[in-house]
């Protein structure tokens, strides 16, 4: 297909198929599914941060009259070590099960222990709070620094550590080792006339979806299972399952209700296994639904990282040398991403020396779980920011050395491959035009910009689009819709068609009646879901085509498409027949049309974006204003612009978040003393001012339309963007996230008595 | 303990039987099915809940359903007209400011009670007064735009009548 410069759909605006239904609260999200006679389940859950189970008595909790059952990890299949993992992939599926339901040890507060299911949710906590579990409490580390040490508390004895030839002797909380080299780092820092060397933390901060996990099971006695749940991917529910309870994926089917956000935290499992399990042990259909305090202790969040970092460069601003070491919590359980903050630091730049060390360390956390772009914010906060240092210390204006060093079509990443068409430059010059760029500052004020880079990913998708009698179409995917895809799918759909988009209803379909796509995350969806739909498309107009021919009865090749219909001639004049002429003959040539495709995307473009950040410190308080926001991103084409613009805002709330107020905070004894929205503080209205975008648009070679994936670049580049203002508006470079109130102001004073 | 109350819900009167610790949440949700109120927090934090009681913007799970007795309630499933949309929910929809949508109603219906209001906010005073309502997805950018386009259509209607 030739890429076109205009395009009927592509590019518009038009109201997402399913808003009506969400605007007037019909729309039904997880909590909201319920089944008649359902039982209601609840999870106990660890008290103290690592201890050792010696008992669990559920006697009393058994005796009171409305509870139907109780698990404990007792009722979870063992799951045999060759089946822990497959192709290689994560997750391990028996620390899957041991994190669902606590065998030995529980890791963390909020480790779940037991679960009840009763006639009522109030009667599931009674019962819960009568089940006597004796702990033997161990001394427990949450630091990632801490847990590092020879001497620290181990939280799996047996855990030696990955990637180091020879393997160590003695196991660690060190889950693995990852190396990333590119040229060599000793002879560039040899050659650069400056070197700069920083330490940087930043916390582990929760996804923040404002819907709490919840589910709805059922099992028939012959061994049929029904979910009904809201998450990232209903195949991706039914797998894990199956899994976890060793059935056959073939007994579980899905149905995907609307997600109230996931952000990657709804990439993995936690009720649903159990709600099957107590489904089966009383047979009846069982629901469970997090709290909000349960969704901060027992899920999520990003991982905390320590990172040392390095850079030299010479005096005309070009980098020749990197170097970091990176160490991120997994917790409880191993599977932090550090290596994609390895891969992802310098992946703007073109520095021929480049040497990243990751670690995965366990700390007695919840198990980090996928936060968009995962592992890729807390990285480039540090080379963001040291890159901001360099400009500052050469006297360079930051995009211009930006622009310097900037990867582009051929540059090797530092993890390996060369990059294709990119449009990283691009949005330099973007941010070098956009008005904010050249705004006045006035005292206590400061800019900061920094860049972001992420893969983006295809994967397994399908699509299939159903003809309806009168030339409207039902097009079926298999992905739950968290940001507008449904709107995004129907446009391409439409494109292709020459339909109209109102014409064209979206289905995400239950495991039992589509085929099989991956999660929805990686930023894929548009891309490789949408080549899925436009295959699906093209399947259409190639049937409607051999069905034309048999209607004028002339060969295929004498029939055109276009403008959304087909065209021939007969007996020298010009014919023409729309797709619903042909679907309202479809019984004279064949049956319904349906077309379909199933297909492995390959090829999705790398995301490259550049933010600006304003910002206002009071220098009494300590306290950050955020003034003035710009998101500039590559998005290859925006499909429904004002979502993609949403991404990009969306993502950046998230970012200042992460810069400036998120974290968790523990006593002594490893307990969360925020697990609540009102200190657990995510940014509201008040907090932000209007957020910019500039949509620039290189296209993806490999996408029809030229899409790339959008939705993770947007929370990488706001950590530094924030802290190089906040650096620059007060002379203090700080290198601790969050930048809270008393911790700038402890800067701006140790700066004063130093300076 | 059961309490008897007398309510209306959208104008609708219903009779209903409710515990004494269940939330107007809980009532709407469990006894009557209106789950467009969404529970994010439990704990007022989040605005997911948001509903008008006799006109005032509450979050329903920190309200009693016991104390709504003699009392007027209205929910997002009140909001549309039968053939209509609320210009507010038309606004959003063409501005895109939902994302996920879990947030949606508790935020319109908070709208809805500053336009009561206040029929011409600025910018600032939505957001001032959209504080209460968490959204993760979108930064708010959108939302405050169909909110102000919405006023000012609002304004308009009225003028014009």
């Amino acid at each position: 297909m030739n890429r076109k410069q205009t395009y009927q759909w592509v590019g518009s605006r038009p109201i997402r198929p399913d808003g009506i239904d969400k605007v007037t609260g019909k729309a039904e999200f997880a909590a909201d599914f319920s089944l008649p006679g359902m039982l209601h389940g609840v999870i106990l859950r660890s008290p103290v941060a690592h201890a050792r189970i010696l008992r669990i008595d559920t006697a009393l909790a058994t005796a009171l009259p409305g509870v139907k059952a109780i698990i404990t990890a007792a009722d979870m299949p063992v799951i045999p070590e060759q089946d822990a993992v497959v192709n290689q992939q994560p997750p391990d599926f028996r620390e899957l099960s041991d994190n669902l339901m606590a065998r030995d040890k529980v890791l963390y507060e909020g480790h779940a222990v037991a679960a009840v299911a009763a006639t009522s949710r109030e009667l599931a906590l009674q019962a819960a709070q009568l089940i006597q579990v004796e702990y033997e409490v161990l001394p427990h580390v949450i630091d990632v620094r801490l847990a590092m040490e020879p001497d620290a508390p181990l939280l799996n004895e047996q855990l030696i550590t990955k990637g180091i030839d020879p393997a160590p002797e003695y196991p660690s909380n060190i889950a693995s080792r990852h190396e990333q080299v590119l040229g060599d780092v000793t002879a560039g820092f040899a050659e650069a006339e400056i070197i700069l060397e920083r330490e940087f933390t930043t916390q582990p901060v929760h996804q923040g979806y404002i819907e709490p996990h919840a589910c709805t099971a059922r099992i028939n006695v012959d061994g049929e299972a029904q979910i009904w749940c809201s998450s990232q991917g209903h195949y991706m529910v039914r797998a894990y399952c199956a899994r976890l309870l060793r059935m056959d994926i073939s007994r579980i089917r899905v149905t995907p209700l609307e997600i109230g956000g996931g952000f990657g935290g709804k990439t993995t499992v936690y009720l649903e296994p159990i709600a099957l399990l107590l489904a089966a042990k009383t047979g009846k259909p069982v629901t469970m639904k997090m709290s909000r305090q349960e969704v901060f202790t027992s899920t999520g969040p990003a991982s905390g990282s320590y990172i040392a970092m390095k850079i030299g460069a010479r005096k005309d601003g070009s980098i020749i040398a990197a170097e970091a070491i990176l160490c991120y919590q997994a917790g409880a359980y191993p599977g932090s991403p550090v290596k994609l903050g390895c891969m992802t630091a310098f992946a703007p730049y073109r520095i021929p020396n480049v040497r990243m060390i990751g670690y995965d360390v366990l700390v007695n956390r919840p198990k980090s779980a996928a936060y968009r772009a995962p592992g890729a914010p807390m990285a480039a906060f540090a080379a963001e920011s040291l890159i901001d240092l360099l400009a500052q210390e050469l006297q360079l204006d930051p995009v211009a050395l930006r622009l310097l060093n900037a990867a582009e079509e051929g540059t090797q990443a530092p993890y390996g491959p060369r990059f294709k068409q990119i449009g990283y430059r691009q949005t330099l010059e973007a941010a070098l035009q956009h008005p904010h760029y050249s705004a006045p500052l006035a005292a206590n004020q400061g800019r900061g910009i920094a860049s972001g880079f992420w893969f983006n990913i295809g994967g397994q998708s399908s699509a299939a689009i159903h003809l309806n009698e009168d030339g409207t179409a039902i097009l079926v995917t298999g992905n739950p819709d968290i940001g507008g895809s449904r709107a995004s799918m129907a446009i391409m759909a439409a494109e292709v068609l020459g339909m109209d988009y109102r014409d064209i209803s979206p289905v995400i379909a239950d495991t039992s009646s589509g085929a099989y796509s991956d999660l929805t995350g990686g930023s894929r969806v548009t891309f490789a879901v949408g080549l899925a739909v436009i295959t699906a498309a093209e399947d259409v107009i190639q049937q409607l085509k051999a069905r034309a021919a048999l209607l004028w009865d002339v060969p295929e090749t004498q029939i055109s498409w276009e403008s959304g219909s087909f065209h021939t001639e007969l007996q020298g004049k010009p014919q023409r027949m729309s797709i619903a002429d042909i679907a309202a003959k479809s019984a004279q040539t064949g049956g319904p049309v349906s077309g379909k495709a199933t297909i492995n995307a390959q090829g999705a473009g790398p995301g490259f974006g550049t933010h600006l950040c304003d910002v206002e410190v009071d220098p009494e308080t300590g306290q950050v204003k955020i003034l003035r926001y710009t998101a500039i991103q590559d998005v290859g084409k925006a499909i429904h612009p004002a979502y993609v613009e949403g991404q990009l805002q969306g993502g950046a709330a998230q970012g200042i978040g992460w810069a400036l107020n998120e974290e968790y905070l523990y006593d002594e004894s490893g307990k969360l003393l925020n697990p609540g929205f009102l200190d657990y503080r995510m940014p509201v209205a008040s907090d932000l001012p209007a957020i910019d975008t500039v949509l620039v648009e290189v296209p993806n070679p490999a996408h029809p339309f030229g899409v790339r994936g959008v939705g993770e670049v947007p929370i990488i580049a706001p950590l530094a963007a924030v802290a190089n203002a906040v650096a620059r508006a007060t002379g203090v470079r700080l290198t601790d996230l969050p930048l809270s109130p008393p911790r700038i102001l402890a800067a701006i004073e140790a700066a004063k008595r130093s300076g | 303990m059961k309490h008897h109350i007398s309510v209306l819900i959208n104008e609708q009167k219903h009779e209903l039987l409710c515990n004494s610790a269940e939330t107007l949440l809980d009532m709407l949700r469990n006894q009557l099915r209106l789950t467009g109120s969404k529970e994010g927090c439990a704990s007022g934090d989040c605005g997911a809940c948001s509903v008008l009681l006799d006109k005032r913007l509450v979050c329903a799970c920190l309200v009693l359903a016991a104390e709504t007795d003699g009392k007027q309630v209205e929910t997002i499933e009140g909001m549309a007209g039968a053939d209509k949309l609320h210009p507010l929910q038309q606004k959003f929809l063409e501005h895109a400011a939902l994302q996920c949508g879990i947030c949606t109603p508790g935020i319109l219906i908070a709208a809805k009670a500053l336009l009561a209001r206040n029929p011409n906010p600025t910018a600032t005073e939505v957001r001032y007064w959209l504080a209460g309502n968490l959204c993760r997805c979108t930064g708010y950018d959108k939302i405050i735009q169909a909110v102000l386009e919405a006023a000012a259509e609002m304004a308009s209607v009225q003028e014009q009548a």
